[in-house]
């Protein structure tokens, strides 16, 4: 275990000062690891020579959990990993599973582009509280409580469509559970209205922002051989010049029919990377509003009886609905033997469940590859022979959340 | 001009016939099994000349008596494509019995792959020659087991018990 230690009495002020390698401890309880990330870093005066990061502290080992439960029952599990954006984590998920299923043809266009809506509403709300406490960290209250207002309005929408706020669960495999409110709509238009005037006092508070520039420009630097060759991806990626973004690579819920841009940044400091998702963020609105003018009506869940639970009347007055129900909440639906891989591009990053199935209702092995896992390698690279403060920064830039780190 | 995943397999196929042991494609995935001793040579292979050049995911599952050998350790590859839209993904596999659970490590060929194969070591035991670094992750340093192995008993927690038991005594003859 490494101790601060501080050495005093052997300075001999006459014959200059000693100086000593300090070994401080960062975390695991810091506000600014943005969790429970603790960081240990050897100090040569205010440099850091070397830092060490240590993860952990949040596994519930979700993993082996999700192996001894259904398929349905997972969901929950996927909110709590990368919580500010759970409706991506879910998103994803259920595209994993109907993937292994074969069923992508059978879901109805309603339920695609009802979840492409609420998936890019998950982005924002990752993005504005990337953002926020990003600035946060360095001192800029103001536009995190900017962030933080508008991120209550995505809640609200959220909550309306499935009662949730932060732990959506939302869909399901083959849809989702139930239509969308009526004045769902008009959420998203109010939404889309109010939205850009609040993007805009974050943008006139921060772009041009001499503090701010002054703390993330230059500051937290990777370069695009590195980031790929590390694995990097979401605005970590795209800050360091590389339009890598999975919605245009291996496009999934219809996305190639959208119009929209990949916005990247060529300078690989914690600056590109705040314009990425500040830029991101107004692809997102584009996004929804083709979105929202063009959900269809219809049906919202698949026609499948063997996978999607019976609505709930036809339980209470039907036999083989009840036993049916019966079935499928305890012993899942059947999956074909074999094993799948699904990438989303989560707002962090690309997010990967691999599921090996064994032909039963539960996963053999479920995987999930957590952006913020593998772009928290990083951290080492952009902070060593900088300042200790600059360290702040760049944990804020590359945003983490330490729910999925250590899942 | 396109990248034809197809004609490459191939030709690594007649290639290297002893490395590519198995081909296998399950909804437009592609799987190639490969013999254990050659995963960071051929990995290596694919990088250079096929342009590989990024690392999604490092992973392990245990087939506990359901298959020998016991283990499989699965790397997920990916290849941007011009403008980085034609891209392409390739998953491996390695075998692995329960007798000798080392692999070659593939850190040398990307750097991402550290925490990816410190992970797998952490949670499944299976060691990687070669890692710079190979330490657990996750758990604590001193746990004694690896959970993700599918005999790691949840209910009983037995080892975490007897980690705990260890951390007391330690605890206890350092204060006196």
């Amino acid at each position: 275990m490494e101790r601060v230690e501080f050495i005093t009495d052997e300075i001999d002020v006459s014959a200059g000062t000693r100086t000593e390698a300090l070994i401080l401890n960062m975390g695991p309880q810091h506000p600014s690891t943005h969790g429970v990330l603790r960081v240990v870093l050897h100090l040569d005066g205010e440099i850091v020579v070397k830092a060490i990061p240590y993860l952990g502290y949040l596994h519930r080992g979700i993993e082996k959990l999700c192996e001894s439960i259904t398929y349905q029952q997972c969901i929950p599990y996927t909110d709590r990993m990368d919580y500010v954006a759970s409706i991506c984590n879910n998103i994803g998920f259920i595209l994993t599973v109907e993937k292994l299923l074969g069923i992508q043809d059978e879901i109805p266009e309603r339920a695609k582009v009802a979840e492409v809506i609420l998936f890019e509403l998950g982005r924002v709300e990752s993005h504005l509280i990337g953002i926020g406490t990003n600035a946060l960290d360095l001192g800029a209250m103001s536009a995190f409580l900017y962030c933080f207002k508008e991120r209550e309005r995505i809640y609200d929408i959220l909550e309306m469509v499935c009662g949730a706020r932060l732990t959506t669960s939302y869909p399901r495999v083959g849809g989702l559970p139930d239509d969308l409110p009526e004045n769902f709509n008009e959420a998203i238009r109010n939404f889309l209205r109010a939205f850009p005037k609040t993007l805009a006092e974050v943008d006139k508070l921060l772009t041009r922002n001499r503090i701010w520039i002054e703390r993330t420009k230059g500051v937290a630097y990777i370069s695009a051989e590195d980031a790929i060759d590390l694995g990097l991806t979401g605005p970590a990626l795209r800050g360091s010049g590389v339009p890598y973004d999975v919605r245009k690579a291996i496009p999934y819920l219809g996305y190639e029919n959208y119009d929209f841009e990949i916005p990247i940044a060529t300078d690989g400091d914690a600056y590109a990377r705040y314009l990425c998702r500040l830029e991101e963020m107004r692809q997102s609105l584009r996004i929804i509003e083709q979105a929202a003018n063009n959900l269809p009506d219809g049906p919202y869940i698949a026609d499948l009886p063997e996978i999607v639970l019976p609505r709930k009347e036809l339980v209470y007055t039907k036999m083989e609905s009840l036993i049916r129900h019966f079935v499928l909440v305890y012993e899942g639906f059947k999956t074909p033997p074999g094993e799948i891989y699904h990438s989303v591009e989560n707002p962090k990053g690309e997010l990967g469940y691999y599921v090996v199935s064994d032909g039963s209702g539960k996963p053999y092995r479920m995987r999930v590859r957590g952006p913020s896992f593998v772009n928290l390698q990083a951290l080492p690279k952009m902070v060593e022979g900088r300042l200790l403060a600059d360290v702040i920064a760049a944990i804020g830039s590359i945003d983490i959340v330490l729910g999925e780190v250590d899942r | 001009m396109s990248f034809d995943l197809q004609a490459v397999i191939d030709s690594l196929k007649s290639n290297s016939p002893d490395t590519i042991l198995d081909i296998k494609a399950f909804r437009n995935e592609t799987t190639l099994l490969i013999k254990k001793e050659k995963i960071q040579e051929f990995c290596q292979y694919l990088k250079n000349n096929f342009d590989f050049k990024f690392i999604v995911d490092i992973t392990a599952v245990d087939y506990l008596e359901r298959k020998t050998p016991r283990y499989e350790v699965v790397y997920y590859l990916h290849r941007f494509g011009p403008e980085y839209s034609e891209n392409v993904r390739i998953r491996l596999k390695v075998e692995v019995p329960e007798e000798d659970t080392r692999v070659l490590s593939v850190t040398p060929v990307w750097s991402g792959a550290n925490w990816l194969e410190r992970e797998v070591y952490d949670l499944f035991g299976i060691e990687f020659v070669g890692h710079p670094d190979l330490r657990r992750i996750l758990m604590p340093e001193e746990y004694d087991a690896h959970p993700l192995r599918k005999d790691f008993d949840v209910r009983n927690r037995e080892p975490s018990k007897r980690c705990f038991e260890k951390d007391l005594k330690e605890g206890e003859s350092g204060t006196s």
